[in-house]
């Protein structure tokens, strides 16, 4: 099909649409349209410009150039509320929800004319009836799954009749089922007509999803395709523009058990948290276990009892045979149990601090960069500087706050801060989470390198094809409890969505 | 001791006038803080609103327009908080420690001339048949106007937050800031809003101290009943009714120690002075000790909107 059949059909035409932002130009001349019943993908690394671009069709962002045109007629609107009533609708990346309000409250929220209650509870009940995505609208949205809680925000979207649904990454927290259950609604949507814009850094969900895809590069648009006829490396090299680099992995006869959790139950420390439940699993030197499994398991509460953050009962966590289980971060840190938590900023990192001070904060002990209480920092920045260097982190200097750092670059400073202090054990929750392809590669490769030279690798993720990347073992964490690691060889996506559903018990009996 | 001497029935009358001045400062604060901002300042707003009540209803003669005028000046010295915090982004508790000893300093500056001076009187309002029922009659129905008032306040409070889509939005933005703004509220606005409504509600229960309770100007006579507010804000788990419970509460205990001096129990003066406070302070540790409290998710968190 042509651009300019496309443009006298479409539902929506951006045209030339452009967006500066103080030293870096988001969008710049974007053109395109999006047909009714079409899900047109929007594909690019981050920083390409996705988000600013849909942010402008919403209304939350208004464009410095450019024109859009909805159905024919000029479109601009200036907040979300014109776009709503436009007939434009977006489930959001980070959900927008209001943890401590009930379904309905959240979802009169996003209406701009909602019913009575008791009217409202009766549609809800009836279009999440009618879509398969069955909701109670009584509830807290608090107490929801990840799931559950993105079908909050798809039936508050479906409430307003859109004529154009944006979803921003919608599957990266659910489970291989509930991505199939998003998808029929979404093709039930398409044959009514809505026209869907889909953006997931997830290829092979686009390739089945989508019919028709806009390349992103820079705030330019720099290819349109097929993705059905594209494979997912095709796409990826035309994000990046490059060819792709794709993490190699050398079969290793795996060495003698170095971690070993054995019956680890832990409370959480927080609220909303999730205890965990008889852990017991082993890790040998030179292996990779992956540990799979939907956000809010209990991925946050292994991580700390491992660190040290959370201690356990003595006896039940041996580093190479010596009992760790009630030691502190900085004596496990000593042993050689290094960790690199999910969250960049506040966790990893503390944003306020300069990268030499984020590389002092976990480094002292194992670099010696503190002698007799006090700090080397020629030492300290010599270290901050070789994390820069080996793992390509794209910064002016050691001396740069963390927190100016884009989350990519961050990521690599964080996960190169960990590895190359030699850990015997590294344990890393999430680690290219929100983070691009090319950079995603290169510390996938870092972690499997790692364990070529002999360390163990505990990768905590929710991004499957990651774990069956670069994981040798996989296992999943359900409510709390893990499941006997399996080989990845092999292993089908129902086995895996059983295994983070926790029915993995039913399949063996 | 002689315990005869105190009177239920006048204990429990007096228990609705001591605490009208907290309960009006703490329903005001649960809004705002309702809407994600914690203001410490109460208790100068607090001061405020007593001093310039009292010399507006001295200089007027009329304790209702010096009302007016406490809520207005409550309400003024709440936007300079507003300003700072929503447009300047200042840290909310360091901001709102400096308007309450702002609030104080402005007071005793304005209310030197007043010293010594009596309020005028404000009338009771004897409701015509309910107060002449016996027992409830004398305890519900024989108080002044602002009694009345500050019930009303909490009742409207109540329907706003949880029956209307203002009270929605409201509770929306102080639950998370992000997603409100993500759907196109205008948080600022909004929680200037209830911070102007905190501060006239400070003011009203300021005014009342001055003009009703003691009735005159002394330097310092909130006396700290801005901060009981804010606890009572936590012990209410930021709900109207429960502020009013948490109000009746802390007034009775407060009626009742006064009582217990007077008819000279063996407690020490001291320990009876300092029971509502310490009371207060027992149930904020058993509601703490039961964790989770509802808290607002956005709760003294600075907004930065993105583009």
């Amino acid at each position: 099909m042509t651009g300019d059949t496309r443009e006298n059909e479409a539902l929506l035409t951006l045209d030339g649409l452009t967006k500066a932002y103080p030293g870096v130009i988001a969008n710049n001349k974007v053109s395109f349209s999006i047909l009714p019943g079409e899900v047109h993908a929007l594909l690019g690394e981050n920083g390409a410009g996705k988000s600013t671009l849909v942010k402008m069709i919403y209304g939350l962002v208004k464009p410095d150039e450019g024109r859009m045109i909805l159905n024919n007629a000029p479109f601009s609107p200036t907040n979300p509320a014109a776009a709503r009533s436009s007939g434009v609708a977006m489930v959001f990346q980070h959900f927008s929800l209001f943890d401590a309000l009930s379904v309905a409250e959240n979802i009169a929220l996003g209406m701009d004319n909602p019913p009575h209650a008791r009217a409202l509870s009766a549609r809800i009940r009836e279009v999440s009836n009618a879509y398969g995505l069955p909701l109670d609208p009584e509830r807290v949205v608090g107490d929801l799954s990840a799931g559950e809680r993105q079908r909050v925000e798809i039936i508050r979207c479906l409430l307003q009749d859109p004529k154009l649904l944006i979803m921003d990454e919608p599957t990266s927290v659910l489970t291989p089922q509930e991505v199939d259950i998003l998808f029929e609604t979404l093709r039930k949507l398409t044959a009514e007509g809505t026209a869907i814009l889909y953006i997931s850094h997830k290829l092979e969900e686009i390739r089945s999803l989508c019919e028709h895809a806009t390349v992103l590069r820079l705030g330019h648009v720099v290819d349109t395709c097929d993705p059905r006829e594209k494979s997912a490396r095709e796409l990826a090299e035309m994000m990046v523009g490059d060819t792709l680099h794709v993490p190699s992995r050398e079969a290793a006869t795996p060495g003698p058990v170095v971690l070993a959790m054995n019956d680890v139950s832990m409370k959480s420390p927080s609220a909303f948290g999730t205890n965990l439940h008889n852990i017991s699993v082993e890790v040998r030197a030179g292996e990779v276990l992956g540990i799979g499994g939907v956000a809010g398991n209990g991925q946050d509460e292994l991580l700390a009892v491992l660190s040290g953050e959370g201690r356990a009962q003595s006896g039940t966590i041996t580093l190479a045979g010596d009992d760790i289980g009630a030691l502190y971060p900085n004596a496990r840190r000593a042993r050689g149990l290094l960790t690199a938590p999910e969250e960049r900023l506040g966790h990893s990192a503390a944003p306020d601090m300069s990268l030499t001070e984020n590389a002092l904060l976990t480094g002292a002990v194992r670099k010696q960069l503190v002698d007799r209480g006090f700090l080397r920092w020629g030492k300290t920045e010599a270290f901050a500087k070789t994390i820069i260097a080996e793992f390509d982190v794209r910064t002016p200097g050691p001396d740069n706050a963390a927190g100016s750092l884009s989350g990519g670059n961050l990521q690599k400073f964080v996960i190169g801060r960990e590895v190359l202090q030699d850990p015997e054990v590294l344990v890393v929750n999430q680690p290219t989470w929100g983070v691009d392809a090319s950079a995603a590669a290169a510390i996938r490769q870092s972690l499997l390198d790692l364990a070529h030279h002999g360390a163990a690798v505990i990768v905590i993720s929710q991004d499957l094809d990651e774990l069956m990347e670069i994981a040798d073992r996989f296992t999943a964490l359900n409510e709390g409890r893990l499941a006997d690691p399996v080989s990845t060889q092999g292993l089908d996506v129902e086995t895996i969505g059983l295994m983070m559903g926790g029915g993995e018990q039913e399949t063996a009996a | 001791m002689d315990l005869s001497q105190i009177n239920p029935l006048l204990l429990l009358a007096s228990l609705m006038v001591a605490a009208t001045p907290i309960l009006l400062a703490a329903i005001g604060e649960a809004v705002v803080e309702k809407a994600g901002v914690l203001n410490l300042g109460v208790e100068g707003m607090m001061i405020t609103g007593a001093v310039v009540g009292f010399a507006i209803g001295v200089n007027t003669g009329s304790p209702a327009v010096g009302f007016v005028a406490a809520a207005v000046a409550g309400a003024a010295l709440s936007m300079l908080f507003g300003v700072l915090v929503l447009y300047l982004m200042s840290n909310q508790v360091a901001t709102g420690l400096g308007l309450t000893l702002f609030g104080l300093g402005l007071s005793s500056l304005i209310g030197k001339p007043y010293e010594g001076m009596k309020a005028p009187s404000m009338a009771k309002w004897d409701i015509p048949l309910l107060s002449d029922i016996p027992v409830l009659g004398p305890i519900l129905f024989r108080h002044d106007p602002m009694v009345y008032v500050s019930l009303i306040i909490v009742t409207a409070t109540w329907y706003v937050l949880t029956r209307t889509r203002a009270g929605l939005i409201l509770r929306g933005v102080g639950e998370n800031h992000d997603a409100a703004h993500a759907l196109g509220y205008k948080v600022v606005r909004v929680r200037l809003m209830a911070i102007a409504f905190g501060g006239a509600c400070a003011g009203l229960g300021g005014a009342y101290v001055s003009l009703v309770r003691v009735p005159q100007w002394v330097e310092g006579m909130t006396a700290g009943a801005g901060w009981i507010a804010l606890a009572i804000v936590v012990f209410a788990s930021w709900r109207p009714w429960r502020v009013l419970l948490g109000a009746y509460l802390f007034g009775g205990i407060t009626v009742l120690q006064l009582n217990l001096q007077a008819a000279g129990a063996a407690i020490p003066v001291e320990i009876l002075a300092m029971s509502p406070y310490v009371v207060t302070i027992l149930v904020l540790v058993v509601i703490s000790l039961r964790g989770q409290h509802g808290a607002p998710g956005s709760l003294g968190r600075i907004f930065h909107a993105t583009h």
